[in-house]
């Protein structure tokens, strides 16, 4: 059974419709990333899976339970996007309540304040926390008693480059002991390694629904390599390559996935005029404009 | 089990945020000054102290508790949406009722502590003033028995403003306006309706009614029936029969039950 199921989910405000018939499925131990620009309806359809707002129509099923049931909000783990804990508590205290409405041991709660690393900040107020400790403490709410379904909407926003590295790690950990786990963020590039399945957004449509190769393909999207020449080689490379000048040693030109050996080919045959050369494929910001783009819209 | 762990929080917030003590120093240092002043002219008249003292302590409620109460609870669910911890903790398997009850329960335990403190102390001084003979504790402790649901039906009337305005600035600014009204204007009201009236239809057929339906106001007459019909409505007698006591106790004891549903209705309507 997947731990989520929507199907041609809708939500209308007025007559406006900020969901619009959104079908995805997640199973257990999958790590899907929900991209979207703002107001593209991931916080609205976050929501809907929690029952925290109904649907205009379509269905959506977690685990066996329609949203905000008991049954659905006992096997939901839920960080949402800005959370302000109360500064006056610790960060145990503020656990401890969370495990209490989980039923889940006090134990198990400071089993977690470590693993997410707060250990030695538990007994100090919220207050004091910085940003990332804070998140932290968001992250250890969602995970706590393993839910079947972890929702996290903006987890990394406010977090270190080491933070983030930690907070995947714990999400691997999560996906890997069989909980599914939907993400969304804004940070595109760090999700790149760090799910299996990216889901784009975008008006409150569903434009993509696959993994970063497959959308990479059925993008098309052309592969830039950047040529670092010599000084006085610049012109001579340019015209041999017929690239596109960038500055005085630099010089750039796009090829599609397929072109890519023959072109490197053309670029090392240069000998020497080459000092260094760069190859960037499409990353996901510009598959996520791709995919999103208002002239896709018309398809 | 929900309630319990709601409340326990919220109890443990209000100590840390200094709203028990703000309200016991509030209710403590009013019955202390009051009970002093009265003290003064109690020996005098040859009355009971502890009557002269709560009689006192009563008017000082009527605009102290639902102040307190009003203030523990303008931010209860307008805070919530504004930290965003209502959309959490409505992703536990909580249900709304039981976030208002667990807040509620906290709530009235401040107030009570804070009323009952208040009231100790004045106790204590009366005692210390005149002895521990011929002393009645009845009248404080209707005082304290018929104060508490008159702060619960502030407390609701708070979570039922917080919960429509869904910000807690807004909330808060509401909560003064309906103090206002409900505690000071609506008397003023009452005795500028009887005195434009001067003994008419309003005054024998509506205005009883108006007098039992606010809590405050029942609150008041149930503590000190003579003073408060002589001080609204002078030269009135028509009034003493109709504020019947089971009247005056179905608006107290009702009026909580009918805020806390309110709100509850209120709270079900706010979208995290």
């Amino acid at each position: 059974m997947s731990a989520l199921s929507i199907s041609n989910a809708v939500k209308r405000y007025g007559l406006t419709e900020v969901v619009r018939s959104v079908s995805f499925k997640i199973d257990p131990g999958e790590r899907i990333a929900l991209l979207g620009h703002n107001g593209a309806g991931k916080t609205t359809l976050i929501k809907m899976i929690l029952g925290l707002t109904p649907l205009s129509a379509g269905s959506i099923d977690v685990l066996g339970h329609s949203p905000g049931s008991t049954g659905a909000r006992r096997s939901i783990g839920f960080l949402p996007e800005s959370v302000a804990f109360q500064g006056t508590l610790s960060g145990r205290e503020q656990l401890h309540h969370f495990a209490r409405l989980k039923s889940v041991s006090a134990g198990q709660a400071d089993e977690l304040l470590e693993r997410v690393g707060l250990a030695e900040a538990a007994d100090r107020k919220i207050r004091t926390y910085s940003k990332g400790m804070r998140q932290r403490i968001g992250l250890a709410q969602a995970i706590l008693g393993k839910p079947e379904l972890v929702l996290l909407d903006e987890p990394t926003s406010g977090l270190d480059p080491v933070s983030r590295h930690e907070f995947y790690d714990i999400v691997r950990d999560l996906a890997s002991a069989g909980s599914a786990v939907l993400l969304s963020s804004h940070a595109l590039t760090e999700l790149e390694t760090r799910t299996d399945r990216i889901a784009i957004l975008s008006k409150g449509k569903l434009v993509a629904n696959d993994d970063l190769t497959a959308l990479r393909k059925a993008a098309a999207m052309p592969i830039v390599l950047r040529v670092t020449t010599t000084p006085d080689g610049v012109e001579q490379v340019a015209g041999a390559l017929s690239a596109k000048r960038i500055n005085g040693q630099v010089v750039e030109l796009t090829c599609l996935q397929d072109e890519k050996i023959t072109t490197l080919g053309r670029v090392t045959s240069l000998g020497d005029l080459v000092r260094d050369v760069e190859v960037a494929p499409a990353s996901l910001e510009e598959l996520y404009r791709h995919f999103s783009s208002p002239d896709r819209e018309a398809l | 089990m929900g309630i319990v762990a709601i409340a326990q929080l919220e109890l443990v917030v209000a100590r840390r945020n200094m709203w028990v003590a703000t309200s016991v120093l509030m209710m403590a240092l009013f019955s202390f000054v009051l009970t002093l002043a009265g003290g003064a002219t109690a020996g005098a008249l040859g009355v009971d102290p502890l009557t002269v003292a709560a009689t006192s302590i009563t008017t000082l409620s009527v605009y102290l508790v639902p102040l307190i109460a009003l203030l523990l609870s303008f931010d209860a669910i307008a805070g919530e949406v504004e930290r965003g911890t209502l959309a959490l903790n409505l992703a536990y398997p909580l249900s709304r009722g039981e976030i208002l009850l667990g807040k509620f329960l906290a709530h009235f335990v401040v107030l009570g502590f804070a009323l009952a403190a208040g009231l100790a102390l004045s106790a204590m001084l009366v005692i210390w003033q005149h002895g521990l003979a011929d002393l009645s504790f009845a009248p404080l402790l209707l005082l304290y028995a018929t104060a508490l649901p008159l702060g619960a039906t502030f407390l609701g009337i708070g979570y039922a403003v917080s919960a429509l305005m869904r910000q807690p600035g807004a909330a808060a600014g509401v909560v003064v306006i309906v103090w206002l009204v409900l505690v000071v204007l609506y008397d003023l009201g009452l005795l500028g309706a009887l005195i434009a009236d001067n003994g008419g239809y309003f005054t024998t057929s509506i205005f009883p009614h108006l007098l039992l339906a606010n809590p405050a106001d029942a609150f008041r007459l149930l503590n000190m029936p003579e003073v408060s019909v002589a001080a609204l409505a002078s030269g009135l007698n028509a009034l003493g029969p109709q504020t019947d006591k089971a009247g005056l106790l179905i608006s107290l004891l009702g009026w909580p039950v009918l805020a806390l549903f309110l709100a509850w209705i209120a709270f079900r309507r706010v979208e995290p």
